[in-house]
């Protein structure tokens, strides 16, 4: 006890949790008196002690650093090293290594930046399908879930401290009780799970315990395509695309660009089609039909909003027109009956090269329809794929919900197990589930957070952050990822792995040995100890991508559309993940909250967004109240008003509303699962919406919009008049002459870097955004400051509107520091904090830096951030765990701006000094770039002729932003293109 | 020596001093009003005023320092907000107490004899307030002896081609001379307080402060050549701050600040600013101190025109700024005023055009210029006018300038105005300290434009 204290009193910075504390016997045994039951109950394998040991002796001679392993401690486990496989752990060097992120179950490879054992940064896996090296803003922002102060850190039962002896003692009597009734009393419910090792978990439960059942609910996930394929093929089978093949896609309310299973993939593969250059001179081309846009909208050659129910019939008159459905051949909505004659010709020119798809949240109806199209245009197998379900036991998963409550109604629920997913918040409306859940007799929640499903359970256990457990997951075509951990638990949690374990076998058993298990059953060869590694190692389990098949189309099955519904008066609903939050998941992730969502801007807040025409008619402007009422529910929620919105419907976001979820979420937005039934998950007829006399303040963070052509701030033109004449896109930009300036041209006799954006590959994600956030310990202000017009973004996506008021067409334009050769910031600081370095980066300078904001002022892009206030979390201890050790964290008082992420210039610089060799091109990625999925940041030496970025800035689409000015900047654009179809219109 | 004040009759006239006055006269009247015990009510009023706002000052300032400039309403676009439009507004008060002092000297300009005293103090004191915006805004106060250079162990200097260094130099320069000129003028007038009071602590101070000033000849020779040199060297500042000012706006590319006719353009609307500042301040001091003797009519008919001219100056500088805008071609600058005229700032922009182009015409009316109440109300208007000229330039220039989704609108939060209202109490706190401890009238000065005087010189020469 004595060396405890003497330790708390000394040296150690933090301590984390008793285990931490534990590693000396003396403590150890304390803690057999005080927590009898835990110590026996749960006696921990990984023994701390071990690990801190083995940790001191890679750390070899570099005692120094001694006092930071206490709080960095690795599992046991062998974890392998991605991308430089060091002689041991060099501190300062970073390593990779691979694992996977899920979102609705569906795994993204994605490799970790461990420092010292803390993961700080999230990187895509170039190896792993699904990512090819990119990354969406929801893996980029789950190293702040990881760090996040407000994650659940201690097992409850009825709000109070628990020890996990105490819980696992009240299942076991639970379980012998239901060993009696085959576990007839035992429910399980789950979020969609592809993982291997779950599933053959879950399949062991119910061979021993039959009566026990089964339920998943995954509130946004793709149920009507799941129903869709059982409906045409007969089985729930998956479907993928490749992009790159496809000349036509008709995109029927399909973000896939931007959400969804595989969209990192499609993103990257329709980029490739896009990067029209000299050799390329062509690109393909894009119909998109969508009530409110999206990022895969602002790329449409053609885009045509419509309501979801006009959606359904133009997937009706398409498919009539291809001659794969006997439907009506005319809409009644004017612009669609213009548009099929052209669409219909452009893909049958295309048999076999086009792709029609369908959004997961169409209904059934239009994915059979999208499937027939396919079929017929002999796309399958070239760029549609279909393989058995991902996922492991694919079911309805609204049908598995409601008979969860029809057996909670009964009273039949003995245990309800709830592993991860928020049930309470994000199930139907009309299902009541907070007062169903009640009716369990023993309720058991683990999630990452205490949040509304706890508040109803009895027992809250805490869950481990996929950074922090082995598991696995399979991605969009079936390639198993097995994930593994970084660090240990922060907060003794443990895993769902673990908790199924504890039905079948002995709860010791670590996660760990569940994954490996399972696998060393899987693998046939003799040397699993070599694969696993290689497994491990490379993200991807080698051969686990599903085969492709082609399967049958009952055709038969598709009747005649039912009578289409009228608006009578009212309004379509239209309900839609969240683009930051999703389904609320990532409600107290502040990356995500503050990353403005796509198109919208909007942060912080979820809204009732509508056409300008709706706004004129229900006479609202933006944050005016809207009193929303569908069947018997009603909702108050502000109104945004987007251009290009489908006039008769409102979107709403889901996830927001919050009552438990953290600092950073609770009371935040608007809860719109309040509307959201089961009858209607995605959308339905019948919405009233009234104006009310409230107002609530949005946090945008870009007011104006239009696209001033005089300005010459996107350059765009068709692709037809680009090849007759290139410069066509720059018509009426001029910029000054070179010699144009008093100062004396710089000189750059080593590297000068450059950086080109391809606008015509952006599609606006901002996963860009949450990169640099990440990389470069950018604060989070909070949407009081986002109001205020301090968002701390390094990189910004500016959304420009172009033409009518109800379709417009939009253009992103990603917008990082512009690194001007003569940059007006560097003339006017007072005291020198910002200066031209010899490789052509304007250096920020915090320490010189006294805050006159002058350089702010007199940056004509407007790229400079300042910090108001003291931004950065300097006390909270877990963030500071998060930071990036290789970038200063910013004070109060001073201006910061994008370096080009100059730490990794210097890192690569310094390896290429120590081989005597130059910096290769590609070696340095930009954190944005790396994050990008459609490849439209390319950064490089423009010194060198022969780098990617030099050529692209060779390219004839390319123009400098602004320049007029005689900036010069070293960030350039290469315009962008579209591609329409001459015989629409 | 009279412990009342004393009132002269007939104290109305067109003269620049009321018949009737003698050496003595002149200077029992306005020493009276520093060596009085008896200290009238609206001085505790306007002081107490003063003292308030200046306590509200200390507090914006303590939460400044303690939390940052977040508490201000900058924002992204608009980084600079009051702060740089109070710091352009209190020194462009400033100029016209130089002017006066300085130009109008060198100028034989005897009518500024009596009004040069205490606008040399309200100059000073502007000075004062302008002083502590560049510090105030910095988002390190703490290091804004960074900005001034200095050999130090990092090396380290200044940017000498920020104007914000250029402006260091100029408003440094300008508050030493000031004051220096400033004290120089009052020696003698201290050394009359030293004479004349009562109070052992007041004349031991007076007279430290009169530094033996004896009143002999070799005193006034050398005094009169210091004077001139001062003025000599005042007078190009006149001209030569508010030029260095405007760069701060003319040497950044922001569209509305870009522009080479800036430089007189802030001058003569310094000018305008300082000359209804004088006679905001002239107007209730001589009638609650009785002083339209020497404060006569003459000179706030003379101050009007002076303020005439200089508005007319600075509306003909707006016309010129708008057509300059247009006929130029330049997208940017366009919209920019487009916006002004049209945008969120309209209000603020209309406002400024009447109270700075349309209300000063009232001024070539005779009856106006002879009419102090009206005077007043017209010298306030133009000094709100030019803080609001500041305010639009500064920021409707950086709220919508080059890429249109930066652009957003400053707001004011509560700290913005009680920092600037904060700085009107200091001003009116050290203005009324000065007005009860030292002569706010020139007494040797305005005893030279006694007809005595001038007799005295006919025979002497």
């Amino acid at each position: 006890m004595s060396d405890t204290k003497a330790k708390l009193s000394s040296g150690r910075d933090y301590w984390r949790s008793l285990d931490d504390l534990a590693s000396t016997p003396d403590f150890e045994d304390l803690l057999q008196r005080e927590f009898p039951r835990q110590a026996v109950g749960w006696s921990d394998d990984e023994n701390p002690v071990e690990g801190r040991r083995n940790f001191l002796k890679l750390m070899g001679a570099s005692m120094a650093l001694a006092g930071l392993s206490a709080c960095t401690r690795q599992p046991t486990e062998h974890i392998m090293p991605y991308v430089r496989q060091p002689e041991e752990l060099i501190p300062g060097r970073p390593l990779f290594y691979a694992t996977a992120t899920t979102l609705g179950g569906v795994a993204n490879g994605v490799l970790a930046e461990s420092h010292e054992g803390r993961p700080t940064k999230i990187e895509g896996n170039p190896e792993h399908p699904a990512t090819l090296g990119a990354c969406d803003p929801f893996s980029q922002a789950s190293v702040l879930q990881l760090y996040d102060p407000d994650r659940s850190q201690a097992l409850t039962f009825q709000g109070e401290i628990r020890s996990w002896g105490a819980f696992l003692g009240v299942l076991r009597e639970i379980l012998t009780a239901q060993k009696g009734n085959n576990g007839a009393g035992i429910r399980i419910l789950t979020e969609t799970v592809t993982s291997p090792t779950m599933a053959d978990q879950l399949r062991a439960i119910q061979k021993q315990l039959p009566g026990a059942k089964w339920h998943q609910w995954e509130p946004a996930g793709p149920h009507s395509a799941r129903a869709a394929a059982t409906q045409t093929f007969g089985q729930p089978v998956n479907t993928y695309y490749n992009l790159a093949n496809a000349n036509v896609v008709v995109s029927m309310d399909s973000d896939f660009l931007a959400s969804g299973a595989g969209s990192l993939r499609y993103a990257r593969q329709f980029a490739s089609r896009r990067r029209v250059r000299d050799d390329q001179p062509d690109m393909n081309r894009l119909y998109v039909v969508e009530p409110m846009p999206t990022p895969t909208g602002t790329k449409a050659d053609h885009r045509l909003p419509l309501r979801p129910g006009d959606i359904e019939d133009f997937a009706w008159v398409l498919a009539t027109a291809l001659g794969v459905a006997q439907g009506p051949k005319t809409s009644d909505n004017g612009d669609v009956t213009k548009w099929i004659d052209g669409i219909s010709k452009d893909l049958l020119r295309n048999k076999g090269a086009s792709l029609v798809i369908a959004g997961d949240h169409q209904p059934p109806t239009v994915h059979a329809l999208a499937h027939m199209m396919n079929a017929a245009l002999g796309n399958v197998g070239k760029t549609v794929f279909y393989t058995d379900s991902i996922e492991a036991t694919p079911v309805d998963q609204l049908a598995s919900l409601q008979d969860l409550v029809r057996d909670l109604d009964s009273g039949a629920v003995d245990l309800l197990l709830i592993l991860g997913g928020n049930p309470v918040f994000t199930a139907p409306v009309d299902l009541g589930m907070r007062d169903r859940i009640q009716k369990a007799k023993v309720r058991v929640h683990l999630s990452l957070y205490d949040d509304e499903t706890s508040e109803v359970c009895q027992w809250h256990l805490p869950e481990t952050h996929y950074l922090e457990t082995w598991g696995d997951a399979r991605a969009f075509d079936g390639t198993a990822t097995i994930q593994q951990p970084l660090i240990q638990p922060l907060y003794n949690g443990r895993s769902a792995y673990q908790m199924l374990q504890i039905f079948t076998d002995s709860p010791e058993t670590s996660a760990y040995d569940i994954v490996k298990g399972y696998w060393a059953g899987q693998h046939k060869g003799a040397d699993f100890e070599a694969w696993w590694r290689r497994a491990v190692h490379d993200g991807v389990v080698p051969e686990t991508a599903l085969p492709t098949k082609m399967p049958a189309i009952r055709g038969a099955d598709l009747s005649r559309p039912a009578e289409k519904r009228k608006l009578e008066g009212k309004r379509e609903v239209i309900f839609r993940p969240d683009p930051t939050i999703y389904d609320g998941r990532f409600a107290n992730n502040g990356w995500l909250q503050e990353l403005p969502k796509p198109i919208t801007k909007l942060t912080w807040d979820n809204a009732a967004i509508i056409s300008p025409s709706d706004a004129h008619q229900l006479n609202v402007e933006n944050g005016d109240l809207l009193q929303l009422t569908y069947g018997d529910h009603s909702l108050h929620a502000p109104v945004f008003i987007q251009p290009g919105h489908v006039a008769g419907a409102v979107t709403l976001h889901l996830g927001y509303g919050r009552t438990r979820a953290g600092r950073a979420a609770t009371g935040l937005g608007f809860n719109t699962y309040l509307l959201r039934t089961s009858k209607a998950l995605w959308q339905d007829v019948g919405l009233v919406a009234e104006k009310t006399s409230g107002h609530y303040d949005l946090a945008s963070t870009q007011n104006f919009h239009s696209l001033d052509a005089r300005r010459h701030i996107i350059h765009k033109g068709d692709i037809a008049e680009y090849k007759k004449d290139p410069e066509s896109v720059h018509e009426g930009a001029e910029a000054p002459p070179r010699e144009l300036t008093i100062y004396p041209e710089w000189k750059y006799p080593g590297y000068a870097w450059g950086m080109a954006i391809d606008l015509n590959s952006c599609t606006g994600c901002g996963a860009c955004v949450v990169a640099c956030q990440a990389e470069n310990n950018i604060a989070v202000v909070g949407k009081d400051q986002v109001r205020r017009g301090r968002a701390m973004h390094w990189i910004r996506v500016d959304s420009y509107y172009s033409g009518l008021e109800n379709d417009p067409a939009i253009y992103n334009q990603p917008l990082p520091c512009m690194q001007c050769e003569d940059a007006p910031c560097e003339l006017v600081c007072p005291v020198q904090a910002t200066n031209h370095s010899s490789e052509g980066l304007n250096d920020m300078v915090y320490n010189r830096c006294v805050g006159t904001r002058y350089c702010s002022n007199n940056c004509p892009y407007k790229v400079r951030r300042f910090n108001f206030y003291l931004y950065s979390d300097y006390e909270t201890p877990s963030l500071k765990l998060l930071h990036n050790p290789d970038v200063t964290v910013r004070s109060r008082g001073v201006m910061e701006k994008c370096t080009y992420c100059v730490q990794r210039i210097n890192s690569a610089k310094i390896d290429s000094e120590k081989q005597d060799r130059k910096v290769k091109d590609g070696e340095i990625q930009t954190a944005c770039q790396a994050t990008c999925p459609a490849e439209a940041i390319v950064f490089g030496d423009v010194n060198d002729p022969n780098s990617r970025v030099s050529k692209m800035k060779a390219e004839k689409r390319n123009y400098s932003l602004l320049a007029d000015l005689n900036t010069r900047p070293r960030t350039t654009y290469l315009a962008t293109l579209r591609n329409p179809n001459p015989e629409v219109e | 020596m009279p412990e009342e004040q004393q009132v002269i009759d007939k104290p109305e006239s067109r003269e620049i001093i009321a018949p009737g006055y003698t050496f003595g006269t002149v200077t029992d009247q306005i020493a009276t009003v520093v060596l009085t015990k008896k200290t009238p009510l609206f001085w505790f009023g306007g002081f107490g005023v003063g003292l308030a706002l200046l306590f509200g000052f200390l507090l914006a300032v303590a939460v400044l320092f303690a939390r940052g400039v977040g508490i201000w309403g900058l924002r992204t676009p608009v980084m600079w907000g009051f702060a740089i439009t109070n710091f352009v507004w209190w020194i462009g008060i400033g100029h016209a107490g130089t002017l006066i002092s300085a130009i109008l000297l060198l100028l034989n300009q005897a009518w500024r004899n009596s009004i040069n005293r205490f606008a040399e103090a309200m100059t000073l004191f502007a000075v004062a307030c302008a002083g502590m915006f560049p510090v105030l805004h910095l988002g390190r106060p703490w290091l804004a002896y960074w900005l001034f250079p200095y050999p130090n162990t990092m090396g380290v200097q200044p940017n000498f081609r920020s104007p914000l260094v250029w402006d260091v130099f100029a408003v440094s320069t300008y508050a030493t001379v000031s004051l220096m000129f400033w004290y120089v003028g009052l020696m003698p007038d201290l050394a009359t307080l030293r004479d004349r009071t009562n109070n052992r602590a007041a004349r031991f101070i007076y007279g430290i402060m009169a530094m033996g000033w004896r009143g002999s000849a070799r005193h006034w020779s050398v005094y009169e050549t210091a004077s001139l040199l001062l003025a000599g060297i005042a007078t190009p500042l006149v001209l030569s701050v508010h030029t260095v000012v405007s760069f701060d706006f003319t040497i950044a590319i922001v569209p509305g600040w870009h522009s080479t006719f800036f430089p007189p353009y802030f001058v003569a609307g310094a000018i305008y600013s300082g000359f209804a500042m004088v006679l905001a301040l002239a107007i209730p001091l001589r009638s609650v101190y009785g002083l339209q003797g020497l404060i006569t009519d003459r000179h706030l008919d003379n101050s009007a025109k002076v303020m005439l001219a200089t508005g007319l100056i600075v509306g003909y500088a707006y016309i010129l700024e708008a057509f300059s805008a247009w006929y130029g071609g330049n997208v940017y600058e366009q919209s920019i005023f487009w916006n002004r005229m049209t945008g969120p700032y309209r209000y603020f922009y209309w406002s400024l055009v009447f109270c700075n182009i349309v209300a000063p015409n009232v001024l070539w009316f005779k009856r106006v210029r002879g009419t102090p109440a009206l005077l007043f109300i017209s010298s306030m208007v133009v000094l709100v006018g030019m803080w609001l000229e500041r305010f639009v330039i500064i920021v409707s220039s950086l709220a919508q300038d080059f890429l249109p989704s930066s652009w957003s609108v400053f707001q004011a939060t509560r700290w913005d105005w009680l920092t600037y209202f904060g700085t009107i109490g200091l001003f009116l706190f050290l203005f009324f300290l000065f007005i009860r401890l030292l002569p706010m009238i020139s007494i040797f000065e305005v005893r030279t434009l006694l007809p005595q005087a001038k007799i005295e010189e006919e025979v002497q020469g």
